[in-house]
């Protein structure tokens, strides 16, 4: 593989994108209907190029695994989606928003990819409205906005706490309305189980019918990964349980590199685990701590109730640490705060792993009734989950992993390694670099979607128009194929002891103690070591019932489980490589004298991509090196 | 918690299905029902049995994938939560549990507790949508709408999707689901536009796919996770009335 070509356009940074579509190649309407698109994943950036690419008047056929493409996880993202519109007049504007974004993510994103999202994001807040989203409006008729996590503007538009359901209903209804009229065909429950590769080119995927157990070959003359990230590597995490990694895995396999796998962003306000069957960990949205103060008792193991406490016998370590930013820090150094007390036996509650997120102080200063009306329904959720009423007592929280920052390495134009294959939203690498700020992932996904894949596809399509209608008979379909049979039938033939939930509830657990929110060598070495011994017990002790041609929730989970395993050996990898601190991944060797992070731009300001070199052959590293012309590469200090 | 459940059980759409008991024993109150069922899967799997088949995926009251009829509520007997956020702690220490699918001719059986709700879908590629290309739209801000409007949208907007009014109905009516969508835009300028083409072909399809009528009984409001309102269906109606 030669070296890694970005393709960014020449030209200032703020004219790039306006140029790039100016001389981008473009496709004859008439050939459009005979181009044919497959899409998989129906989240915000699925549903939005599915109906952008139908509306343009290509034929698209789109996948997803749920029974309706309205239940992809975008649906959960709570507290905002970011855009540049400076409603709020207090200086913001795309260039602030680029700059925010290269900050929070600790200087290893692309600068070009990043403003190009900051740059379309203002589009993303006018469609979705045109879409009939229902954003916070102020008494004027304006859409309002809130400040977010890290940020020193309000920039943030949100519907409550249920900012990603109205979006993603918003682009759903887009979505049906391309359905209707033919340019969208819809395949639900069907899980993608590799893609097929023409003469080096992305042609087709194998998909199996989850209700039948079919296995169905589909043609197009691109493919679209729009599947998300995968958090669930630590089978608690924020996630929706049957989010997976299996698509982006199998496209790594057949040549799409990997790029910084080990960038997973852990949030800081999440409900603790509360039972050893806990299926997962819910957020609880970050826009809490604009009011919540975050503490532990002073003393080790005081199991008082935290009424009880008195004000000098707590510590309020965020602003203790932080007096500049205090509650209000980025997500890693939050979520690290808070570990680095309950390790320290400071934790609350029966398993010591949860910090108190205390709303005390804001409902007497300004009522219980403004508080409700900012956070009602989170303290609704809360109280269903756990019984706990949180005007009276503080809420349990812990940190849960959340979202990847890592992801398939596109390139300007959205494309993998593999020509034709693209990986958009979550399921790419480009625009978040170490961390990603509050509310920017709505706000890239949808950009993703909506406004940038439908412009750079046409420069691959326009070579494409003479290539006939691909036959699914041809045997590189059939290989494929061929390849997915043997491996579910291997499954299924293991007739071991254990289900799959339980090799991925102990591989998470693995993963979050030595490749979670602080790493080392040491245990990250330990990791790999481990990782292999429960993938080998994994294919020897694995329980499988019933056949591949029916229904099956068990071989589902299987298939996603094998690849986890596979992943997390990268991942620590990648994690091992990366000998820095940077945004999310913290490594104890690499800190300052007072614990916080120590980069290392001299040797690390680079996109660790990682080819795959065959079974049991390690990963090959290609690093794209990342330069700054229009920033300072500063140390992110929140003191 | 020692529990007895009793579990609709049905291998496929044309099998004949029947309830099957399990004992339970050390539930933690503190389980969400899904983790409950989770931990019977695991035992049924390491003896090597079927496991019980149901939707679920974001287990956090926002997909609308889950959805079952337990003790005879949908969702269970707690109000305006989905199942996934039903707690363990709501039962009773040796309660026998009854756990059924949604019950309509317009919700197939696939697999024990999982249904086949694509109806839903069909209605809304009817008309659910506002129709505007990438690109087209306005300046965000040139669209004032008054904040008590847009509010009341959003409180229709919420509809999850999982089916719940429609198991509740005695006619298994969807007039909630779609009066949700139809309050939303009707509510919102943008959505004026081709108000009357959207409430034909929608109550169109939602006839033609086998929804029953408005029963005013109200069993929807009362079982509705989101708690949508009986209002919209009132608002339904008119929009419908109006649109010929």
């Amino acid at each position: 593989m030669g070296k890694l070509n970005s393709k960014i356009p020449e030209g200032p940074l703020a004219t790039k994108w306006t140029k790039y579509k100016a001389s981008v190649k473009l496709v004859n309407p008439a050939n459009k209907k005979k181009l044919e698109i497959i899409v998989i994943g129906t989240g915000l950036s699925g549903a939005g190029a599915s109906s952008a690419l139908g509306e343009l008047g290509y034929s698209v056929k789109t996948f997803c695994y749920q029974d309706s493409p309205r239940r992809a996880h975008s649906v959960a993202a709570q507290g905002g989606i970011n855009a540049a519109k400076n409603y709020q007049n207090d200086g913001d504007s795309t260039f602030r928003l680029f700059y925010d974004m290269i900050k929070g993510g600790d200087f290893r994103a692309r600068e070009a990819n990043v403003y190009r999202a900051a740059e379309v994001s203002n589009e993303v807040i006018d469609h979705y409205t045109a879409l009939g989203v229902p954003f916070a409006r102020d008494y004027g008729g304006t859409l309002d906005t809130r400040s977010f996590g890290g940020v020193q503007v309000s920039r943030t538009f949100y519907s409550k706490g249920q900012t990603g359901q109205q979006c993603l209903l918003g682009a759903y209804s887009s979505l049906n309305r391309q359905i209707k009229k033919g340019n969208v065909t819809m395949f639900p429950r069907r899980e993608m189980l590799d893609i097929v590769l023409i003469d080096g080119k992305a042609r087709g995927i194998i998909v199996r019918n989850l209700l039948t157990g079919e296995i169905e070959r589909h043609s197009a003359h691109a493919v679209v990964l729009a599947t998300g990230g995968y958090g669930t590597i630590y089978y608690l995490s924020t996630l929706a349980v049957n989010s997976n990694a299996s698509a982006a895995w199998k496209a790594h396999k057949k040549g799409a590199l990997f790029a910084n796998p080990s960038f997973i962003q852990i949030h800081p306000t999440c409900v603790p685990q509360l039972n050893e069957f806990q299926a997962k960990l819910t957020l609880m949205s970050e826009s809490l701590r604009n009011d919540g103060r975050v503490w532990v008792p002073k003393t080790k193991g005081d199991i008082r109730p935290a009424n009880e406490i008195p004000e000098e016998e707590r510590d309020y370590f965020l602003e203790r640490r932080y007096p500049t930013f205090g509650n209000l820090v980025p997500r890693d150094v939050a979520s690290r705060a808070a570990k680095e007390r309950c390790d320290a036996g400071f934790g609350i509650g029966e398993t010591g792993l949860a910090v108190n997120l205390d709303f005390r102080d804001s409902i007497k200063k300004q009522g219980k009734d403004i508080i409700e009306s900012k956070y009602g329904n989170l303290f609704d959720m809360y109280k269903t989950i756990t019984g706990i009423d949180s005007y009276i007592e503080p809420m349990r929280i812990y940190p849960a992993g959340h979202y990847t920052m890592g992801g398939l390495w596109v390139d300007y134009e959205l494309m993998t390694t593999i020509p034709g294959l693209y990986a958009i939203g979550e399921a790419n690498f480009s625009d978040h670099g170490a961390n990603r700020l509050g509310a920017a992932s709505l706000m890239q996904t949808s950009g993703d979607g909506y406004f940038i894949l439908p412009n750079t596809i046409s420069n691959y399509l326009a070579d494409e128009i003479r290539v006939p209608k691909i036959s699914t008979d041809k045997p590189e379909f059939e290989e494929t194929e061929k390849a997915v049979l043997e491996r579910l039938n291997k499954f299924i033939s293991i007739k071991g002891k254990q289900t799959a939930a339980s090799f991925h509830k102990r591989l998470g657990k693995i993963m979050w103690d030595y490749c979670g929110m602080v790493r080392n060598e040491e245990g990250l070495k330990k990791a790999l070591v481990l990782i292999k011994e429960l993938k080998d017990e994994f294919w020897r002790d694995l329980n499988v019932p019933g056949e591949f041609s029916e229904l099956n929730q068990e071989l589902e989970k299987a298939g996603r489980v094998a690849d986890y395993f596979e992943l997390s050996e990268l991942l620590v990898n990648d994690a091992l490589d990366r000998k820095e601190s940077c945004g999310a991944h913290f490594r104890e060797e690499y800190q300052t004298a007072d614990g916080e992070a120590l980069r290392n731009d001299e040797e690390f300001a680079y996109v660790a991509a990682w080819e795959y070199a065959g079974e049991g052959k390690p990963h090959i590293l290609h690093k794209e090196e990342l330069t700054f012309n229009e920033v300072e590469m500063k140390v992110r200090s929140y003191k | 918690m020692k529990l007895t459940l009793k579990i609709w059980r049905q291998k496929n759409a044309r099998a004949k299905g029947n309830f099957e008991t399990y004992k339970m024993d050390n539930v933690s109150p503190k389980m969400a029902f899904l983790e409950m069922l989770d931990a019977l899967n695991k035992r049924l799997v390491e003896e090597d049995k079927d496991p019980v088949a149901f939707d679920h995926d974001c287990r956090e009251g926002i997909c609308g994938a889950c959805g079952m009829y337990i003790n005879g509520h949908p969702h269970g007997p707690i109000p305006a939560i989905t199942t996934c956020h039903l707690s363990m702690r709501y039962f009773k220490e040796g309660e026998t549990i009854w756990v059924e699918p949604w019950r309509a001719k317009s919700f197939p059986v696939i697999k024990d507790l999982i249904v086949d709700r694509t109806a839903f879908d069909k209605i809304q590629i009817a008309g659910g949508f506002i129709s505007v290309n990438t690109g087209a739209a306005p300046e965000a801000n040139s669209i004032l709408i008054q904040k008590k409007k847009s509010d009341d949208a959003f409180d229709s907007a919420i509809c999850i999707g999982c089916g719940a009014c429609v198991a509740a109905c005695k006619n298994a009516s969807a007039m909630l689901f779609v009066s949700a969508k139809i309050t939303q835009f009707a509510l919102l300028p943008q959505g004026r536009i081709e108000a009357k083409e959207r409430v034909r072909a929608m109550v169109e399809k939602m006839d033609e796919v086998g929804f029953g009528n408005c029963s005013n009984t109200g069993a929807c409001e009362a079982e509705c996770p989101k708690q949508i309102k009986l209002i919209s269906i009132a608002r339904l109606n008119r929009e419908f009335y109006k649109a010929f």
